[in-house]
């Protein structure tokens, strides 16, 4: 298909290519297990030490507080499972919010059956969580707060520093799942009072299967993953060096690239923002500011997400929707729902999100297309009545 | 993963918009669920002999939709209630399992049409709706 326009960076991004470059000798001439002691093997374990050190530059944390995982999945399981389990308290509390990734609500789901007990904050309609609720919920056997950095869907970035002031305050481990804002936005652990904080190398230039955790020094959490000695005794298995050296160089580059990065997505976000709001009975989800500068999403009234995906796909762009038919579930996507969507709006839900890659000539060639595939679907939809959803009829 | 023949009725489908002279119309589904089907016949001497289509849902929803009209068209009322969902499924060389409900949609929807007609003709309409027509509780998916 010509000029593929790839708008789904959320969902996966490209491997930039100095990072494959500087994956490359890991995967071939360099395969030695970087415990092994013989100077053959040395290489290998400078070159895990370098990308921790880089993964802790990026996140304003010491080296000595990175343990490189499989996937950013994982780093949740860690953080929540590892917490609760340090905890030794008979009925452990956890607060979160309704807005996870699953990787965080399905942790929390399977913990509360193992007898802990978890509080999901609601979020405001532009998906923020109110920290006068957050204070409410706290009980004398909450463990762990864990809140994620920034929606994936929606793009709503929480107030990370003001929500680690309170679980500091409170004597309260507090874990953030940044999975779709590290690289991406500016994080400071330290600032932030972030004790626990999940990442994943394929949201910003590594291929798919590595991820890290930080933990911040003192902290001390169960592990997951039991057997040898890696990653400080925390997380066992061999390290999978040319990924981790990959992470290294997409945290090195996120970190020099970062602010220029993030002003010329912001710019080519709002432009989308200022173009799609003009569709009728079309509104932007999630708050304007305080957002993920690459990712504008939307509902738009009176269509069906998948079928808006395989059309716009059709028309050369790739994009993402939380409508139930696409997510192969009966509902439509659980963060819509949170931030008040009835569910025939939900199901109209559109997310495209930018990466290094997008040009303005993207941009255009997203607005041009997409209101000839709002106007084409409409046209064929019984609840779109003489120009608008059939619900605002009067 | 859809077949050729979904993307295809999907991408180009048949029969759609409303039907000037139809006199049979259904409408099945809701919209909380995402689907929303609605069927248009013109029914001459028992004979459909033209059939259209509206629907709001998903790329299963409305390849089903085009292919159901495009399998009532010349048949006899009869012929065209004896209509299955497993017959459009297999007429778009099959669906995924989650999109199972949108041909059960199709046929309801076709049914809910003929419905209308018998109706109108003030035909007795019992059975002819395979359920109970109460689409605003229910969104297909138990069907499979």
């Amino acid at each position: 298909m010509p000029n593929l326009v790839y708008a789904d960076h959320a969902a996966t991004a490209p491997v930039k290519p100095q990072v494959l470059e500087a994956m490359l000798p890991y995967l071939a001439e360099n395969y030695a297990n970087p415990s092994s002691l013989y100077p053959f093997a040395y290489k290998a374990k400078i070159a895990v030490d370098t990308a921790r050190k880089q993964v802790a530059d990026l996140l304003g944390a010491n080296e000595k507080e990175i343990y490189f995982t499989s996937c950013g999945s994982e780093s949740d399981n860690w953080a929540i499972k590892g917490a609760v389990d340090a905890s030794k308290t008979e009925k452990p509390h956890i607060i979160t919010t309704a807005i996870e990734h699953h990787a965080v609500l399905h942790t929390c789901q399977a913990l509360e059956k193992r007898g802990a007990e978890v509080t999901y904050l609601g979020v405001n309609a532009q998906g923020l969580i109110s920290l006068d609720e957050l204070k409410a919920a706290i009980r004398p056997e909450t463990v762990l707060i864990s809140v994620m950095f920034a929606n994936n869907e929606i793009g709503a970035i929480q107030p990370i520093a003001e929500i680690g002031e309170v679980a500091r305050e409170h004597g309260i481990l507090f874990h953030t799942d940044a999975v779709q804002a590290v690289g991406h936005v500016k994080i400071d652990v330290e600032a932030m009072k972030i004790d626990l904080l999940s990442l994943s190398g394929h949201k910003f230039g590594t291929p798919k299967g590595v991820g890290a955790m930080y933990m911040r020094k003192g902290v001390r959490i169960g592990s997951l993953i039991h057997g040898g000695g890696q990653e400080r005794r925390k997380r066992a298995g061999t390290e999978n060096v040319p990924y981790i050296v990959g992470l290294g160089e997409a945290a090195r580059l996120a970190k020099e690239h970062l602010s220029e990065n993030a002003a010329r997505l912001s710019k080519m976000r709002d432009r989308l923002i200022e173009e799609i709001e003009k569709l009728p009975y079309t509104f932007l989800t999630g708050p304007r500011e305080n957002r993920l500068p690459g990712l504008a999403s939307f509902c738009i009234e009176g269509i069906e997400g998948e079928a808006l995906l395989l059309n716009l796909y059709q028309a050369g762009v790739c994009a993402s929707s939380g409508s139930a038919c696409s997510s192969g579930d009966l509902d439509p996507s659980h963060v819509l729902l949170a931030i008040g969507l009835p569910h025939h709006i939900a199901h109209g839900s559109l997310r495209l999100s930018l990466g290094e890659m997008t040009t303005d000539a993207d941009v255009d060639h997203i607005l041009e297309a997409l209101p000839q595939v709002v106007s084409h679907l409409r046209n064929m939809s019984p609840v779109w009545e003489n120009g608008k959803p059939a619900w605002h009829a009067e | 993963m859809y077949s050729e023949a979904v993307l295809d009725h999907f991408s180009n489908p048949r029969n759609v918009g409303e039907l000037d002279g139809a006199n049979a119309v259904g409408t099945v589904g809701n919209a909380k669920c995402g689907d929303i089907m609605k069927m248009y016949l013109k029914i001459e001497d028992g004979i459909i002999t033209d059939a259209k289509f509206k629907t709001f849902g998903c790329g299963a929803a409305v390849a089903t939709s085009s292919m159901a009209t495009e399998m009532v068209k010349g048949k006899s009322v009869e012929d065209a209630l004896k209509l299955t969902n497993q017959a459009v499924v297999e007429a778009l060389d099959g669906l995924p399992p989650e999109k199972i409900h949108c041909s059960v949609l199709a046929e309801e929807a076709i049914k809910a049409a003929i419905a209308d007609y018998y109706e109108k003709q003030g035909l007795d309409t019992t059975g002819i709706l395979g359920c109970g027509g109460n689409c605003a509780q229910c969104c297909g998916h138990h069907h499979e």
